[in-house]
């Protein structure tokens, strides 16, 4: 395609969170437009640097120098130069205002009716991830992580709670924005497997730089099973350390602002933490999820994540310790 | 000169304590944790009373937070906006159990009969504290520099800013008994 001849200095922009790797068919048109208007870009930009230093280099002529009208021959020929450019440059321009008219319409044209509904909210500074359902009690609920299965067409509902978020996956599609009180939707495709990071593309308060997240695309198998992992309700405790774990969550103030399907913690404010194991990042996308960054993350946040609404929590190191025993086993 | 007034101000600007926001707090070890006293008798002579402001009865940052946390922590549920459902209203001049800061986390904290929970070790302290002031607003007891001027949401009342303190007694003329 357009992309094979990529220059060296853009190789290493490729990769996980790049338009120019695009990754679903939508991200492939737009990185097709990019690199039509990189290209031409380019060329103009050369055209335009020979052309200023042949007018340096030239040497001067004396006829030229010498006062009165311009002579016909010249004026014509002067003409006729910028008329060419002029014309050259209506043709670019049209032909780049197509091209992006083209994709524009390519964009909106990915639809399915048997698509796989996503409702995500975003919130100072995190993403809310909601499976949709006929059925109520196969919803699934789960934060700052998106799994799809490959090759199917996904509809992404966009809402907000409190700010205008955006949502911009550069490997899957464009930024759309999350507008509180106007529900908004996106069409997201993945043709290969990976995980492709998202970020909130518009401006939203203090910790707007740390509000990432994950999709997480994988072949048709692998997400129904995760999908139906993830409608089970939280793991019962089975230690004495993960029991004690889990009536700390309900006790403590955990229980005020997030959920654990199946517990009595059944707080809406926070991530839900049913399947809180099984994702790769703490905090949407800060931090790698190890038991130990969990621990920093319970009891300062606010040094990770200055601002953000999660409350340090002072902890005895065994209570800790139960703690992370009972999150470390909600896979 | 100009200039140097200018910045001068500035300068001023972000030493206001009204534009303080804090998001490390003191850990809750070094909060004080006075006595709740049930009763008004005291041996010898009584301590002095509770006067202490809270540290956030002039945070404009601390206030918004707490009208944040007043709807995530379902104080709504019971008192409404302010006007009182469940629960009592909170925007009047009637304060049931003392309407100054100590008595406010005190209701909070240790609850009250007759249908006040007691949110002690549920809600951390820096956030009882933030309601407090919150609180303390609604009823136009709060600096007016530092109450929020505007709701988020649908607004059920004009904003704690404009919000006068209502003259104790008033309330009573008004809904006898």
């Amino acid at each position: 395609m357009i992309a094979a001849p990529s220059l060296a200095f853009l190789a290493q922009w490729t990769g996980r969170h790049s338009a120019l790797d695009p990754a679903g068919p939508q991200a492939e048109r737009i990185g097709d437009l990019w690199w039509l208007m990189f290209w031409i870009s380019t060329g103009v930009f050369l055209a335009v640097l020979t052309a200023l230093l042949a007018a340096i280099l030239r040497r001067r002529r004396e006829e030229e120098d010498a006062p009165g009208p311009i002579a016909p021959e010249a004026r014509h020929r002067l003409t006729r130069v910028v008329a060419g450019a002029v014309g050259v440059t209506v043709v670019l321009l049209f032909v780049l205002l197509f091209a992006s008219v083209g994709t524009g319409r390519a964009l909106g044209s990915l639809s399915s009716r048997q698509a796989l509904t996503i409702r995500l909210t975003g919130q100072q500074w995190w993403w809310s991830v909601e499976y949709q359902d006929p059925v109520p009690g196969r919803m699934v609920t789960t934060a700052n992580e998106i799994h799809i299965p490959t090759g199917r067409p996904i509809l992404v509902q966009l809402e907000s709670r409190d700010v205008i978020h955006s949502f911009w996956v550069p490997n899957l599609h464009g930024k759309r924005d999350l507008i509180p009180g106007h529900k908004g939707e996106v069409w997201i495709q993945a043709d290969r497997p990976g995980v492709y990071r998202g970020q909130c593309a518009e401006f939203c308060g203090h910790q707007h730089a740390l509000m990432g997240l994950l999709v997480v695309a994988e072949p048709p198998e692998a997400f129904a099973a995760w999908l139906e992992a993830q409608r089970r309700p939280a793991a019962p405790p089975v230690t004495p350390a993960q029991k004690r774990g889990q009536k700390l969550v309900e006790t403590l103030p955990c229980a005020l602002c997030h959920t654990i399907q199946g517990t009595a913690a059944s707080g809406k404010t926070g991530p839900d933490l049913t399947h809180l194991a099984s994702r790769r990042t703490l905090a949407a996308g800060t931090l790698p999820n190890t038991p130990g960054h969990l621990a920093g993350w319970i009891v300062d946040p606010q040094s990770i994540k200055p601002g953000n609404h999660m409350p340090a929590n002072t902890l005895q190191s065994e209570d800790l310790q139960a703690l992370l025993a009972y999150l470390g086993s909600l896979k | 000169m100009r200039r140097f007034s200018l910045l001068l101000c500035l300068l001023a600007l972000a030493a206001c304590e009204r534009e303080e926001r804090r998001f490390r707090e003191l850990p809750p070890a070094a909060a004080r944790g006075l006595p709740v006293r049930v009763s008004v008798l005291q041996p010898a002579t009584p301590l002095p009373g509770p006067n202490e402001p809270g540290p956030y009865a002039a945070n404009a940052y601390g206030i918004s937070e707490g009208k944040r946390l007043y709807q995530w922590y379902n104080c709504s549920g019971c008192h409404a906006q302010g006007g009182g459902g469940i629960g009592p209203p909170l925007m009047d001049a009637r304060w049931i159990y003392g309407g100054e800061p100590e008595n406010i986390r005190d209701t909070i904290v240790e609850g009250r009969p007759n249908g006040m929970p007691s949110f002690g070790g549920h809600i951390p302290d820096d956030h009882v504290w933030k309601l407090v002031a919150y609180v303390r607003s609604m009823a136009g007891l709060a600096p007016k520099a530092a109450s929020s001027g505007r709701s988020d949401h649908m607004a059920a009342r004009p904003s704690e800013q404009r919000k006068k303190p209502e003259e104790p007694g008033t309330q009573e003329a008004r809904h006898p008994g």
